[in-house]
């Protein structure tokens, strides 16, 4: 029968769990963006090789799993540095990486809503092409482009739970652990999905809110 | 780094066999849960765009749900909590299925997506001209012969790059299926890695696949859209572009 009270017995370990998932989303989040603008200024760039290189990045990971992307990097940092790292920095360099593909996308069709003459208006001013950039391009292309940010930052969050797979302790792997332990799995996973649904229904709200702003 | 490459391992028993397996796997699962992802799609996208308030909410209600759960998340409810809720003759049927975490998997799959294809049909439908349904019924046609012979033509076209990129995403979802034991090529991927200790070589195999699968369906797409376009609509914003 169902029973409520492991939930009650364990919430403690689930909020940490869902802290540790927050977290990891916050640093993702951190490294990925700039990453991306900077893949999206490259993409847009005049530079064939450069603009060839950074299409060819975004399309490589955007056509690939971002588990399978998780284990590629598993097995490729030991080997690379020669040395063994822990879990969490193994899934950082992959979330990181991973995401700032998309983040690429969503920032290059920002920069390119924002038009071409714009870039040619700013540099006739006098800014060089860095601080047109910087000043002209980007704040108008943020607004543009921050409903797809939210939502973005949404599947980041989604996105998370891919490191049950090497069980770093994340807040679903934290539920599975409990539910293994109680063999309660119907409580734990009704509940971690109403803690997950919580979050990223907020956060569509959020991204809705700016939608709205953004059309009128 | 010191790595020596060994690709002529991949294609040795028992490796080749697993892979081709993986393949077939990964493909035939995306097929089915996006065909069953399609029709679940249709029918709750035209809810939230029908007249009755209370479709439009049930559809609501339906998108935001599954969309809000992450996928493995909602692998996890099918696989451990909804037979748990079923009835008892049911549930036996459904436990005594050959392959339980790949059917599993379709179910799952086909629910998360169907809330993505919904939201592109609610769109597709919200862009076709108002105006297009007066005309039509207004040249003398029933509304079944209007929605047949002018709003579908219409929604049809605009919606298919969103539908064939839903094909790609659930393509690459289907590799989350392995957190429940389906082993598709993601999965074959780790287990050759495992048993060899080639990690590159094998999770190339993998990458590959969704790579070129990938470059396959966007040529596909490419050439139905431009022979399926509408006259006057998407060829002028490609010129704007």
């Amino acid at each position: 029968m169902i029973d409520w009270k492991v939930i009650v017995a364990s919430y403690p370990l689930l909020l940490k769990g869902l802290a540790s998932s927050l977290q990891l989303t916050a640093i993702s989040i951190a490294f990925s963006f700039p990453l991306g603008g900077l893949i999206a200024v490259g993409r847009v760039s005049r530079r064939r090789w450069l603009s060839f290189a950074c299409a060819a990045f975004v399309n490589i990971l955007r056509s690939n799993p971002l588990i399978l992307i998780l284990f590629w990097f598993y097995f490729l940092i030991p080997l690379l540095t020669g040395k063994n790292v822990n879990d969490l920095t193994s899934i950082i360099i992959a979330f990181v990486i991973f995401f700032s593909a998309y983040f690429a996308e969503i920032i290059r069709a920002g920069i390119q809503s924002v038009g071409y003459r714009q870039i040619q208006a700013g540099l006739s001013t006098g800014l060089n092409y860095a601080q047109t950039m910087r000043f002209i391009i980007m704040p108008q292309a943020v607004r543009a482009m921050l409903p797809a940010l939210v939502t973005q930052c949404i599947v980041v969050f989604q996105g998370t739970t891919v490191v049950y797979v090497i069980g770093y302790s994340d807040l679903l792997h934290t539920a599975s652990q409990i539910a293994e332990r109680t063999v309660r799995p119907v409580e734990l996973y009704v509940t971690v999905a109403v803690m997950y649904f919580v979050v990223c229904y907020a956060g569509s709200l959020l991204a809705q809110q700016f939608e709205r702003k953004a059309a009128r | 780094m010191s790595y020596d490459f060994k690709w002529g391992l991949l294609f040795d028993e028992p490796y080749r066999g697993w892979i081709i397996d993986g393949i077939l796997t990964t493909f035939h699962l995306a097929l089915l849960a996006w065909v069953a992802a399609l029709a679940l799609g249709v029918l709750v996208g035209v809810c939230r765009v029908s007249t009755s308030p209370v479709l439009r909410v049930i559809g609501a209600a339906y998108v935001e749900l599954f969309r809000n759960i992450p996928l493995i998340v909602q692998l996890f409810l099918w696989l451990y909590v909804v037979p748990q809720l079923l009835p008892n003759d049911v549930r036996i049927w459904w436990i005594r299925l050959d392959n339980v975490p790949y059917w599993t998997a379709v179910v799952g799959l086909s629910f998360y997506t169907s809330s993505r294809v919904a939201e592109q049909i609610r769109s597709a439908i919200g862009a076709v001209p108002p105006g297009q349904f007066k005309a039509a019924l207004s040249t003398g046609l029933t509304p079944v012969q209007t929605y047949r012979y002018v709003i579908l033509p219409y929604a049809l076209r605009i919606i298919i790059p969103a539908i064939t990129s839903e094909f790609l995403t659930i393509f690459k979802n289907t590799a989350l299926a392995l957190t429940i034991g389906v082993v598709e090529i993601t999965s074959t991927s780790r287990k050759i890695e495992a048993w060899s200790f080639r990690g590159i070589e094998a999770y190339t195999v993998a990458s590959i696949t969704y790579v070129m699968t990938t470059v396959l369906v966007v040529v596909f797409m490419a050439w139905l859209e431009r022979r399926y376009y509408i006259p006057g609509l998407i060829r002028r914003e490609r010129e704007a572009a």
